[in-house]
Formats: structure tokens, C-alpha cells, sequence
């Protein structure tokens, strides 16, 4: 996929003027809210007709005021996940999941209502309105009846937002899955870090209709440990685990982590805290913690009171966080050995 | 005791055929009025609205003699309507025509606020999943506002049953042929000794609004059960 945008739009005292090209399959729009980027959004999809630039996609002219070239909405073929769902209130889950697959040429389809069901797990869902279906539920259907419109890119403005946690990261495994399975690119706004982070490879980051910053979502999380107040959190991807007397085992790289949560059959994404991991010179003699990684110091980034320490443990890498007077201590540069000290119950299960 | 002769049940078969085809006719008409006036920005809105809306606030007796102006031999239709060889004045088609148009506005007014209400981004999720402007408005505008267009046909329909002025100027009083039930009490009102027959018509015109009106109640319930 290339996508070409260069577009701007004047809507009261708010302007947004935005110039990026995309080939990333998945990519992050990143801002506080009032940054502009549902206006992006809806300028993208079509809904909103910008006052002057190009929309480019795969060769093809979406929006161009030179040329006079501006495809509706229906033409376009770009999909929109909404925050709110917008399931349409007068038809069952089923008649919703088809809408846009029956408005589909043949020749453009590529998936089917059977896979996206099985996928996203509606089949006990179909004939219940949607009126009656729980958050999470309609951003599934939402999601199917996007997908099964086989767009060529989709756009996704803040679906999760709105959603509990426990929710949240129950969806996450089925778009991504979904996405993978039928290689659609996607475009995923949000103003959460740690959505994107799981969503997205790459991300923009916008402030007041202009585009600040692009960078690699991991770079994105790192400065925001340096600037933002609520630090970094690692993210582990770890394997089914195995009985530990009352704990349990969990294979990392060419390690073991004991946790607290027993996790869940196949891969558990869990969230440790950069200020949860405790930095020790020496092996501890006893320590109540029952994880003790010796590592390698492999970054040391930031400045002012907050400090990263990047730590190659065996094969994985974390994200410590400590304050500048600890790394004068324990004189921690590039190459340092130390063993990282976390405790079992520091694991945070997403999903 | 009500007591009716065959002319007040003639009168009430009138007023129900001329309700149900006045209501009927207005619709597609009331519905396309509503659509331009609530999802497109054509030029000339507000003088469409005023248009619309003009009925609701003149006399219905100004409605009636402006009719009778278009339609008559030397009006602006007159040739139109002499060449096509119908007769409009002094005729059912004359009543019905006076109805409908009395009652319009009503119904436009109805769907209008049943359009209003359907939230935007169910149109924009539609498009988005590539439906026409067409198909959106058969399977998305149509059934979100069955309901007001419903409680439009009945407001007209029992408007149309209560016609009088824009009647009696366009398609007079004649009995078996345009006289409905209001001009048939007007009638009764006018004649000494008509006052109980004035009554039974009274009644049975209670009568017909409070079935609309159930007919009406029923047929919503069934919608919001869906």
C-alpha cells in the first residue's frame, strides 16, 4: 500500500494542514483530543471535502482539487471503524455484518461471512438486535461489517475508547487477527499510547492540525517516558506457562519469569512497569522478589530526573526506569552487568 | 339515539375516501418534500419551506379560493386541466385536491422531524460501507423514520376527515358527491330540526378519530417492538 496525503481544511478558528506518504501496514495516528484527527479521518473516508491538496492511494486520486477529482465515500473503498460503533439500530447483527458485503462486487470480495464470524466469534450473535449487545459486542460487529466490506485500507477512530479495560484487550487479539488474516492495511487513531502501541508499528503524532512527529511507536513510548508522567511499561508477549508450586513459569527468550497470574492458554500479553523492575550491581543474597535477571545495559536514554536503562536479558529486552542518582551509583553506562529484580506480582495481564 | 340516513352515510363514505386518498397521494410528494428540506442543500430551501408551510398558516378558505383560481377555466391550470378533459371543481377529485393540500404540511412537518432525528453517522457508516444515496434512503432513512411518517399520514388523515373551507370553496356541498361529514353537519346546522342529526354526525366523527388514532397507537407499538 502507498498512501499519499497532503491535504488542508479551514473549519472555524481550528486549521489542519497535514503532509505524509504511508506504506506501513500498520500505522498510528497519535494527539489529544481537539489535535485534528478525526477531521483527518473524516477527510480520508470522504465525509468532509478538504479546502485544497491530494489524497493518493495506491496510484490512484481519492481527492484532487487541482484535478477536480473528489470520490464519494462509496467510491473510495476505505473502511471506517467508528468510536461509537454505529450499528445500524433497526437490523439484527446479521443484516449489520452484511450491509457493506452485499454492496461489494463479486470480483472484489476476499473475504467471507463465514471466516469473519468464526473470527471475530458472533455466531451465537446473529439474530439478536443490536440494541441488546454489549460494548464490546458492537465494536465487533462494527469491526466484521467493515472488514467484510473488503475496503482497501481501513480507518479507526478511537474504537476502543469508551470500552472497559478488561474489554479493550479482549478485542485486541481479534483485530489484529482479522487484520492479518486478510492483509488489510490500517490507519488507527487514537490519543492512548498503549492502544497504539498495540495496534501499530509506526505512528504520527499530531498537536493542534499540524503533524509533529513521526517515529516508530517503541521510540514514541521511550520519550514518553523522558516527557509524560506515566512512564513506560514493557510489553511481554509469553507463551502458555507451567505449574510453579503456588506461582507459575513462563518461558522468555532463553529464560524463565515467575508470576503471579496463571495466565491463559496460547500467548498472554502482560504490562510490567519501567519503575516495577529494581536494578541491583550484585546478584542479591535473598531477596522476597522471585525474579532475578542478570543483564547487560544496552541504551541509557533521557535526561533530567527520569532515566531509561535498555536491558538485554537472554535473548529479551526491558525498559527500567530509574532517577540519575542511581545511575552514578551503580555507574550504569553501555555494557554495565546488572540483575534486574522483579517481583511476581509486577505483571500486569492484558490479555 | 343515533340515527342516520343514507345521505349522512354517504357523507361518511366520502370523507373516508377522500381522507385515504388525499393522505395517500401526499405521501411520496410530503416524503421527497422532506428529504430535500432535511439532507440536501438545493437552492431555493427557503422558498421550498415557505411553500410548504404556507397551508398550515392561511385560512383554509384563502387555501380554497386560491385553488379554485389555479384550477378554474380562466386560471393558470384551466388549460392544463380543460385539455386533459377532467373536472376538478365542484368533484371529488376537487375535494381530495383541497384536502391534500390543507393536510401537507402536517405530514411534511412529521417526517421532517422523523429525519431530523436519525443520527447523521448512521448515514456516514453507510456510505462509507458503499451504499448509493438511494439505497441509504430505502434502507436506512425510510425505516429509521416509519414511525413519524406514520404519525404523519394519521395527522393529515384526520385533518383531511375535519376539512372544510378550502372544501366548500373548491368542491362545494353536494350531497352524494363532495359531501363530507363536516359539510353535511354544516348543512344539518343550517336546516331547522337538524340539530340531533347534526349530533349522530358529531359522534360518529368522534367515533372515526378516536379508531385513527388507535389504528395509529397499534401500528407504533409494532414498530418499536422491532
Amino acid at each position: 500500500m502507498l498512501f499519499e496525503v497532503d491535504v488542508e481544511k479551514k473549519i472555524g478558528d481550528f486549521s489542519l494542514q497535514v503532509a505524509f506518504d504511508l506504506s506501513e501496514k500498520r500505522c498510528g495516528i497519535f494527539g489529544p483530543s481537539g489535535s485534528g484527527k478525526s477531521t483527518l479521518m473524516h477527510i480520508l473516508a470522504g465525509l468532509l471535502k478538504p479546502d485544497k491538496g491530494k489524497i493518493i492511494l495506491d496510484g490512484v486520486p481519492l481527492f484532487d482539487q487541482a484535478n477536480k477529482i473528489n470520490l464519494s465515500p462509496q467510491e473510495r473503498r476505505i473502511g471506517v471503524v467508528f468510536q461509537h460503533a454505529h450499528l445500524f439500530p433497526h437490523m439484527n447483527v446479521r443484516r449489520n455484518l452484511l450491509y457493506g458485503w452485499r454492496r461489494t462486487p463479486i470480483q472484489e470480495r476476499r473475504s467471507t461471512p463465514e471466516t469473519i464470524i468464526k473470527v471475530l466469534n458472533l455466531e451465537h450473535l446473529m439474530e439478536r438486535g443490536v440494541n441488546s449487545l454489549s460494548g464490546g459486542e458492537r465494536q465487533r460487529v462494527a469491526l466484521g461489517r467493515t472488514v467484510l466490506s473488503c475496503p482497501r485500507l481501513i480507518l479507526m477512530d478511537e474504537p476502543l475508547t469508551g470500552l472497559d479495560q478488561d474489554l479493550k484487550f479482549q478485542i485486541i487479539p481479534y483485530l489484529r487477527n482479522v487484520l492479518d488474516q486478510f492483509e488489510i492495511p490500517l490507519l488507527f487513531i487514537s490519543h492512548s499510547l498503549q492502544e497504539i502501541r498495540l495496534m501499530t508499528d509506526e505512528v504520527l503524532v499530531f498537536e493542534k492540525g499540524r503533524l509533529q512527529q513521526r517515529l516508530a511507536v517503541e521510540d514514541l513510548a521511550r520519550r514518553r517516558l523522558v516527557s509524560g508522567s506515566r512512564g513506560y511499561a514493557n510489553l511481554l508477549h509469553l507463551p502458555s506457562p507451567q505449574a510453579h508450586g503456588d506461582l507459575w513459569s513462563y518461558r522468555w527468550g532463553g529464560t524463565e519469569l515467575i508470576l503471579v497470574d496463571p495466565g491463559g492458554g496460547g500467548d498472554n500479553l502482560f504490562e510490567l512497569g519501567a519503575r516495577d523492575i529494581t536494578l541491583f550491581k550484585q546478584h542479591p543474597v535473598a531477596t522476597s522478589a522471585r525474579n532475578l535477571l542478570p543483564c547487560r545495559v544496552s541504551d541509557v536514554f533521557g535526561d533530567g530526573n527520569r532515566i531509561g536503562v535498555e536491558l538485554a536479558c537472554n535473548g529479551g529486552h526491558l525498559i527500567s526506569q530509574i532517577v540519575p542518582e542511581s545511575v552514578r551509583e551503580l555507574d550504569i553506562r553501555k555494557g554495565t552487568e546488572v540483575v534486574a529484580v522483579i517481583k511476581a506480582s509486577a505483571f500486569r495481564r492484558l490479555y | 339515539m343515533l340515527s342516520l340516513t343514507p345521505q349522512d352515510i354517504e357523507a361518511i363514505a366520502l370523507s373516508v375516501k377522500v381522507a385515504t386518498a388525499a393522505t395517500l397521494l401526499s405521501l411520496p410528494f410530503g416524503f421527497a418534500a422532506a428529504y430535500l428540506l432535511v439532507f440536501t442543500r438545493i437552492p431555493g430551501r427557503a422558498v421550498l419551506e415557505g411553500v410548504v408551510n404556507l397551508p398550515l398558516v392561511l385560512p383554509p378558505v384563502v387555501v380554497g379560493y386560491l385553488l379554485l383560481l389555479l384550477f378554474g377555466q380562466s386560471g393558470v391550470l384551466g388549460p392544463v386541466v380543460h385539455f386533459l378533459d377532467i373536472r376538478i371543481i365542484f368533484t371529488l377529485k376537487g375535494a381530495v385536491i383541497a384536502s391534500a393540500v390543507v393536510g401537507f404540511p402536517l405530514l411534511v412537518r412529521s417526517i421532517r422531524i422523523g429525519m431530523e432525528g436519525i443520527d447523521d453517522q448512521y448515514i456516514q457508516a453507510a456510505r462509507t460501507l458503499g451504499a448509493q444515496w438511494w439505497d441509504i434512503l430505502s434502507t436506512i432513512i425510510f425505516p429509521l423514520c416509519g414511525r413519524a411518517i406514520l404519525a404523519g399520514m394519521t395527522l393529515m388523515f384526520a385533518r383531511s376527515l375535519g376539512e372544510f373551507g378550502a372544501t366548500i370553496i373548491l368542491a362545494g356541498n353536494i350531497p352524494g358527491i363532495t359531501q363530507t361529514i363536516p359539510l353535511a353537519i354544516y348543512e344539518y346546522t343550517n336546516t331547522p330540526g337538524g340539530d340531533g342529526m347534526a349530533l349522530s354526525l358529531c359522534l360518529v366523527s368522534i367515533g372515526l378519530s378516536f379508531v385513527v388514532l388507535l389504528i395509529s397507537e397499534a401500528t407504533a407499538r409494532s414498530f418499536r417492538k422491532r
